[in-house]
């Protein structure tokens, strides 16, 4: 009996030491390129420890191409997120909220996308721009990265909002608001947080892409385009920098948005069980 | 027809409409295909098409023949590409299943904290990410130190170059891809039911492998794909990390887009990753009975 329960107990042991282990994993490469932005290093690629400095973050710009880079990046993001989240989400509100005719096959139409190598979706679009004599550039790497973050908005979005108490529409109908009135005080607020979610997550990524856009950019250079045609002159402190200063942004935005987000979903409940106790027959 | 259906409509608007979700007035039989025409349009235009030209391209010329000359002439690249990403996604599983169980069993008020860890690496673009790799492996770097000291590396060998280093980064670049998913199914999992195969005399071993691993079915489904896929296709780790014994089939797409875009060659090598892929999803699909989830 006791050699069984050490046995457990034992096992448990393993199985924190094996999850701390994993995050370890998962963290280190993080922390590492944290630790880096403040390297200095001793020749022209920051992979070798050689001592603490503030020199890449007392000059971030120091590198024009890898600054206008990162601005080019951050363009693409805010047009893709825009283009992206609108279709993504009317697709997955379609998908919700409607009983349709080949709904089956629209819905694996939007998984699609996601189990392609991207590799050959990026190429296979290639070859279409390329047949019908398209420069590549700006244009041609929204197209691609709205084509596969549209599939991530759907999903998310379908996921976030299925459901939901649909009949607060039609109370608000009922009680004589427009059209318009029930979109913006019932449907929008309903659906916020999930929209929400979407374009941030279809925002990262962009910044994150590189195999899609670099076959679709021409001679244009996103961040990651741009690290990667440097990697074979120099891989300057400033990359990690900027990564660092992105990170640092981006948990501050992720924190802010699940306080608001639990906020909303607190409201929400309050709203259905109100609406609840009006229509229970 | 209309007299039957206006009561109906009537009733079902105002009493059951919030259970049955499903009913549509027939006003709105358009509405979901408005909603639906420009994504769906956008996906048929930047991505069947694509794909079905491309097929076509890939026939272009040799026909059929074009895939027999790009598998006799890359048949290391092929196999060595799907070894690398099957023992990328077993690793990843390894590490990923305990990481995703822990966290959804005991994470207690912690989970959404460990599970933002999780998702950290996100945060940080792909490219970076992988550098930090390269930081970590480098010669004279703490891995290659430890490898060192405990004789599993000489003295004058390294990480950076070789398949190991390759395969490390592909596990570590997807791994969120495969916890996520996996602890999405554990958390739906009513723990009840494992009280009750306790209360029933089943060892925890056996209540395990008989209900959490089967209701978590899906979640690994799902993670093998979105780690297996990737690492499939990818080129940067390849690049970054390994070196001529580290060729993998997206590093020869890679090499090869910009110069000779149309060579029908390329195009086979490409929808035969597309292919392959297709047909070992719907193969594991098979094997876990789990076609409903696809």
């Amino acid at each position: 009996m006791s050699s069984a329960n050490w046995m457990r107990a034992l096992g448990r042991i393993s199985l924190w030491i094996w999850a701390v282990l994993g995050l370890l994993f998962l963290f280190t490469p993080i922390f590492i390129t944290v630790l880096y932005s403040f390297n200095e290093p001793s020749g022209k690629y920051n992979y070798v420890w050689n001592k603490f400095s503030f020199a890449g973050w007392s000059d971030p710009l120091k590198y024009p191409e890898l600054t206008n880079a990162l601005i080019y990046s951050l363009k693409i993001a805010v047009a893709v997120t825009l283009i992206a989240t609108i279709l993504g989400t009317l697709l997955g509100l379609a998908m919700v909220k409607y009983k349709f005719r080949a709904k089956g096959i629209i819905g694996a139409i939007l998984i699609l996308p996601l189990t392609m190598p991207e590799v050959v979706l990026g190429f296979s679009l290639l070859t279409l721009f390329v047949s019908v004599n398209w420069s590549r550039g700006f244009i041609t790497i929204v197209i691609a990265q709205v084509m596969f973050s549209v599939s991530y908005v759907a999903v998310t979005v379908r996921a976030r909002i299925r459901g939901f108490d649909w009949r607060l529409e039609e109370a608000s109908l009922d009680l004589g608001a427009s059209s318009l009135r029930t979109f913006r005080k019932i449907t929008l607020p309903l659906i916020a947080p999930g929209v929400i979610a979407a374009a941030m997550l279809t925002f990262a990524l962009s910044l994150d892409d590189f195999i899609i856009t670099y076959l679709n950019s021409g001679l244009d250079n996103t961040f990651p385009i741009q690290i990667w045609n440097m990697k074979r002159s120099k891989i300057p402190v400033q990359i990690n920098v900027f990564s660092t200063a992105l990170l640092v942004i981006s948990i501050a935005i992720t924190i802010t948005f699940v306080a608001y987000s639990n906020r909303q979903s607190k409201k929400l409940v309050g709203l259905t069980e109100g609406t609840d106790k009006v229509l229970a027959p | 027809m209309t007299t039957a259906a206006a009561p109906s409509r009537f009733r079902r608007t105002h009493r059951e409409s919030g259970t049955d979700d499903t009913s549509v007035p027939a006003r709105r039989r358009f509405t979901p295909w408005l909603l639906i025409a420009p994504g769906g349009l956008w996906l048929l235009v930047f991505f069947i098409i694509p794909l079905v030209s491309l097929g076509v391209l890939s026939l272009e010329d040799g026909g059929i023949s074009n895939y027999s000359n790009v598998i006799s002439d890359n048949a290391t690249v092929i196999i060595r590409t799907f070894i690398y990403a099957t023992i990328a996604t077993i690793a990843a599983i390894a590490i990923g299943y305990p990481l995703a169980y822990v966290i959804a069993t005991k994470g207690g008020k912690y989970k959404n904290l460990l599970l933002a860890l999780v998702v950290l690496p996100f945060f940080v673009t792909y490219l970076v990410r992988t550098l930090s790799w390269k930081i970590l492996l480098f010669d004279g770097g703490p891995v290659v130190g430890v490898l060192q000291s405990i004789g599993i590396l000489n003295e004058n060998q390294s990480v950076l170059g070789s398949p190991f280093a390759v395969i490390a980064a592909l596990t570590y670049n997807f791994l969120p891809f495969m916890v996520l998913p996996i602890y999405v199914s554990l958390e739906k999992i009513d723990w009840r039911l494992i009280d009750a195969a306790a209360d029933l005399y089943s060892s925890p071993a056996r209540a395990f492998r008989k209900i959490t691993f089967r209701l978590s079915l899906p979640g690994l489904f799902a993670g093998t794909l979105l780690t297996f896929i990737p690492a499939a296709g990818d080129f940067v780790n390849s690049e970054l990390l390994g070196s001529d014994r580290t060729v993998m089939i997206g590093n020869i797409i890679e090499k090869n887009f910009g110069k000779e875009f149309f060579r029908p060659e390329l195009s086979a090598l490409s929808f035969m990753l597309m292919a392959i892929i297709l047909v070992g999803v719907i193969f594991y699909a098979r094997i876990l009975g789990t076609e409903e989830i696809v």
